[in-house]
């Protein structure tokens, strides 16, 4: 359970910025942008982007409509809403926040086992 | 901020939830058609891009599960669905979901309308701010014999109060009665409030339009106004407001109208006008005691406080006032005048406070059978169920599990019983407002509000968990998958099986003994109130119309007599009236007339300084006791000959005879006379029968008539007194119909036009409104009585039933044996009976104690009354006899072959 909402917390992050970065997106598109981001190292279903979308749609972070795709499919488009472009922002800090201090944990680590 | 909208949009998500169910379909299938697609460009064949995309998007339906519980709420979800369940279930027996919800509906319904009343008279009373705060204030005299147990207050103790009290925020004076309205369409006397300044700033409602009355409107010799309540507003003048300002004819002379009262401003006795009470003060004396006071107190201030308040003041106001003329201050010392202060809230109840708890707890009691009447027919449900049950539980379903499952179908049974009971007590409500007993205060006032909505659904609850709770207890509690091992209904039933619902019967009869106690002893009481003989006969003939001759028409006594005399006569002409009388006031309205007043006998000597009893007054013509219907005992009527040569002469009360000279015969020539010195001895001519004239559960007052018209009078001027406004009495074959109504305005107005004519009754509406509480408390008890003792039976029929389909393999084996149909019979019956039995003697201890509770209610009787409580015990034993052999009579119809084959 504890896995799952860690990884979640994650992926709705990378929709997020995702989103940012290249404008209103269909579920799809979002999948296939954090895979080659990734460079396939995040081995994620990709179903399991739904219900992250579905958190952020309920948290008012992103808004749907339906479009047209790329080869004129009918697709459901996800923006970023200015609510989610600010949530962006704190979740982006906070995450740096904790990447600095897991990095410095690490160092220290390093230093003490030499 | 963004968790709870995310809380907001899974509560209402269930909404939308077939919808986004499909849109999520779509998208997944859109996802995959994409990767399909990619697939195809990189070269893959069809079969292996899709394999591979399905691949890629991992397990559709555990994604879809996710997202589902996302979506909603899991509680929220998974009770919808165990309520779409249960709601399925029922439906598959309808006929036994029907019966449970009609017996809930009526069970809760019943006891919604009580609270519903009890709601609007006894917890919130008063629709005023802050309404905690306002107090009455009334005197006792327990120094003078006679005197009304509360009595009302001076404008002498007015002005007292007013200057010296440290308590009151504000504080007023007020009374009600009628204000003449001429000079617009026809005379009129609508109900008036009479109030000084303080009354109106002591409930603190605001006028709507307008202003409301300063000090200069109290102060005698300004301009005279007049404020109008919204109804009356409405009524007459069509809600214009270009009203304030107006000049209206209000008894004779010009009023401004000055405001106009909101609509939600309610007063006691409805009234219509308000006008300003003036006292002059330099002509006021220590009594009488007309007016009613009220007062707001100060923040902080207890009733406790304001009383050693008035107290306090009680001494100064003795002092500082004059007696009235011819009266002595003596009297009022012995008196000894105490004022004391009571929360307004209580003298708004009243006495229909113990009538209303006595209704709502028998209700809650037929509430209760209803319960365990339910509970009795889902323990039949569940333990047809019981095997499936057990299935379940072996299954993996956790005891807890089933056990909500089944309280959630209890649960549903009583919200939707709660559902169809708020529809009957809404309807219930309408009709009570209609036609309820005009003695309920605020009747208008009561409705389904969100007060009464919650009590509906928490009785629904807590219903449906009460009568929920059993069969879960029984069958579904952690031993639920033992029950596989038991071969079901193969072997007969040991008697434990039966314990509970033997029980919850034996609680039915008990409950519903208990009730019939309680309307048997309202229905004796009833009886007993209509075996008394009130002093009138056949009130439903005498209709009675008070009317007021304007001083402006005739001020002299002797012409306003013979105006009131020429009115009977044109009365009395009226086709079809056998007989017409005239007097101050009307049986059974002493809420018209004034307190009375002490009376003296010639031949009683008093101790110095000492007076005697409160007697009460009414001034009559010749008729009135003819029309009446009250016997002359001794003596004769007044004649008008008495009136017109203004001799000095009287009718007394057999009760007020007997008081002083043993005998109705032994008063006739002796002399009395009222208050004091000022009025000479008048000589008592006839001696009458009691008149119950505070009702007929009240002992009757004693009573002293003078003539209607007399030469010197303590309260009548230089030239004598006569009665201005009173009361015509007329005995017709037609009373009730509009046209002798009509007929007999017409004959007030042919003598005089700009007479009003007002307060049109029977005697008999006044007669039934005496007994409105008591009548009231009876159907209501009856209607629980009768509801209790049909459930009951129901509730007894039911297990006996039950009990022969259960045991038919042993009827069968017993019959094969030998054993006569007649005995089998006996032993069922005599199951119910010993049922029955133990029922009733429960009830009757139990009834025993509760019905105490109602002794204020009962007349003639009391609470033990030996007639009730063996009626009602025969009449249960009775029933339960009866339905009893009905219920056991299957047993006859058994044939041992088929009982022994049918497993």
């Amino acid at each position: 359970m504890k896995e799952t909402d860690v990884r979640q917390g994650t992926l709705a992050l990378m929709v997020l910025k995702t989103l940012d970065v290249l404008g209103p997106l269909h579920g799809y598109a979002i999948a296939r942008r954090i895979e080659q981001i990734s460079e396939d190292l995040l081995t994620v279903n990709q179903g399991t982007l739904y219900p992250v979308l579905l958190k952020l749609a309920q948290e008012g972070s992103v808004a749907s409509e339906w479009g047209a795709s790329e080869n004129n499919r009918k697709a459901r488009f996800y923006r970023l809403t200015r609510q989610g472009r600010k949530q962006l922002q704190a979740e982006a800090r906070s995450w740096e926040q904790t990447a600095a201090i897991i990095e410095r944990f690490f160092a220290v680590k390093a230093q003490n086992l030499k | 901020m963004k968790t709870l909208r995310r809380l907001f949009r899974q509560l209402t998500s269930w909404a939308t939830s077939a919808r986004d169910e499909e849109i999520l379909q779509a998208e997944i299938a859109q996802h995959i058609e994409m990767q399909t697609a990619e697939g195809l460009q990189a070269g893959l064949s069809p079969i292996e891009a899709r394999r591979q995309a399905l691949l890629k998007f991992g397990n559709a339906e555990a994604i879809k599960e996710i997202y589902r519980d996302q979506r909603g709420l899991p509680f929220t979800e998974t009770l919808m669905r165990d309520m779409r369940h249960a709601i399925r279930r029922l439906r598959k027996t309808p006929a036994l979901t029907g019966a449970v919800i009609l017996t809930l509906a009526l069970g809760i319904g019943s006891n919604t309308v009580i609270f519903g009343v009890i709601d609007a008279i006894l917890i919130r009373p008063l629709p005023y701010p802050h309404a905690e705060a306002l107090v009455s204030i009334w005197q006792s005299a327990p120094g003078l014999p006679g005197v009304p147990e509360s009595i009302g207050s001076s404008a002498s103790l007015y002005f007292t109060y007013r200057e010296e009290n440290r308590t009151f925020e504000h504080f007023g004076l007020w009374s009600s009665g009628g204000a003449s309205v001429t000079g617009i369409a026809e005379p009129e006397m609508p109900r008036a409030l009479f109030v000084t300044q303080g009354v109106l700033d002591a409930v603190g409602i605001k006028p709507a339009l307008g202003r409301w009355f300063s000090q200069a409107d109290d102060t005698p010799g300004s301009a005279e106004t007049v404020i109008l309540t919204y109804g009356y507003w409405q009524r007459r003048f069509a809600g214009d407001t270009s009203i304030i300002g107006r000049t209206l004819t209000i008894d004779s002379r010009p009023r401004m109208v000055i405001g106009v009262m909101p609509e939600e401003f309610r007063f006691q006795r409805d009234p219509e006008l308000i006008l300003p009470q003036r006292f002059e003060r330099n002509q006021q004396f220590l009594g009488p005691f007309g007016s009613l006071a009220i007062a707001r107190l100060k923040p902080g201030v207890t009733v406790d406080q304001a009383n050693a308040d008035v107290a306090r003041m009680s001494g100064i106001w003795l002092n500082a006032w004059p007696p009235p003329p011819g009266m002595d201050r003596a009297v009022f010392q012995q008196a000894r005048l105490t004022s004391r202060v009571l929360p307004l809230k209580q003298e708004v109840v009243g006495d229909i406070g113990p009538a209303l708890w006595v209704v709502m707890g028998s209700l809650a009691l037929v509430l209760l059978i209803t319960c365990a009447n339910v509970a009795n027919l889902l323990l039949v449900r569940a333990e047809a169920r019981q095997q499936e049950l057990a299935i379940q539980a072996a299954l993996g379903a956790g005891w807890g599990r089933i056990a909500r499952e089944m309280l959630m179908e209890s649960m549903t049974l009583g919200m939707l019983g709660g559902a169809v009971g708020l529809g009957l007590a809404s309807a219930a409500l309408r009709i009570l407002v209609a036609k309820g007993p005009a003695t309920l205060p605020r009747l208008g006032e009561i409705g389904i509000d969100p007060f009464v909505l919650a009590f509906a659904l928490g009785v629904s609850l807590l219903s449906g968990a009460l009568f929920g709770v059993i069969p879960v207890l029984k069958y579904a509690g952690p031993h639920v998958a033992t029950a596989l091992r038991g071969v079901g209904r193969t072997f007969s039933q040991g008697r434990t099986r039966h314990r509970v619902r033997n029980t919850l019967v034996v609680v039915q009869v008990a409950l519903a003994f208990v009730l019939l106690v309680g309307s048997g002893l309202m229905i004796r009481t009833f009886q007993h109130l209509r075996s008394v003989q009130p002093g009138f006969t056949r009130p439903e003939e005498i209709l009675i119309l008070h009317s007021m001759i304007p001083e402006a028409i005739a001020k002299e006594p002797e012409l306003v007599m013979r105006r009131q005399n020429e009115i009977l006569d044109r009365l009395a002409a009226i086709p079809g009236v056998s007989s017409v009388g005239f007097a101050s006031a009307a049986p059974l309205e002493s809420f018209l007339s004034a307190a009375g007043n002490p009376v003296y006998a010639e031949d009683k000597r008093l101790a110095e300084g000492q007076i005697p009893a409160i007697r009460q007054i009414r001034r009559i013509a010749p008729g009135f006791f003819q029309t009446m219907g009250t016997r002359v005992l001794a003596g004769r009527d007044l004649t008008w000959t008495d009136l017109y040569d203004k001799r000095r002469v009287a009718i007394v009360s057999e009760n007020l005879a007997r008081e002083w000279w043993g005998d109705a015969r032994a008063a006739l020539g002796k002399r009395i006379r009222e208050s004091g010195a000022a009025d000479p001895w008048r000589e008592i001519v006839g001696v009458v029968e009691n008149i119950y004239d505070n009702g007929v559960q009240v002992k009757p007052p004693e009573f002293v008539y003078w003539p209607a018209l007399m030469d010197r009078y303590i309260w009548g001027g230089e030239n004598g007194s006569a009665v201005g406004t009173g009361m015509f009495a007329i005995r017709a074959n037609r009373t009730g119909t509009e046209s002798l109504l009509a007929e007999a305005q017409q004959a007030i107005w042919s003598v005089n036009g700009r007479q009003p004519v007002f307060l049109v009754n029977t005697l008999k509406a006044l007669y039934d409104q005496s007994m409105a509480r008591t009548s009231f408390t009876l159907v209501m008890l009856a209607i629980a009585g009768g509801m209790a003792l049909m459930i009951g039976i129901v509730g007894i029929y039911g297990v006996i039933a039950y009990v022969v389909s259960q045991r038919t393999r042993e009827i069968g084996i017993r019959t094969a044996l030998g054993a006569q149909p007649a005995a089998l019979l006996r032993m069922f019956v005599r199951h119910g009976l010993w049922l029955a039995g133990v029922g009733a003697a429960l009830g009757l201890v139990a009834a025993a104690g509760l019905t105490r509770l109602m002794s204020s209610l009962l007349f003639g009787v009391t609470a033990l009354d030996p007639v009730t409580y063996a009626a009602v015990t025969a009449l249960l034993v009775g029933a339960a006899v009866l339905v009893n052999y009905l219920a056991a009579r299957r047993v006859i119809a058994v044939d041992p072959v088929q009982a022994v084959r049918a497993e």
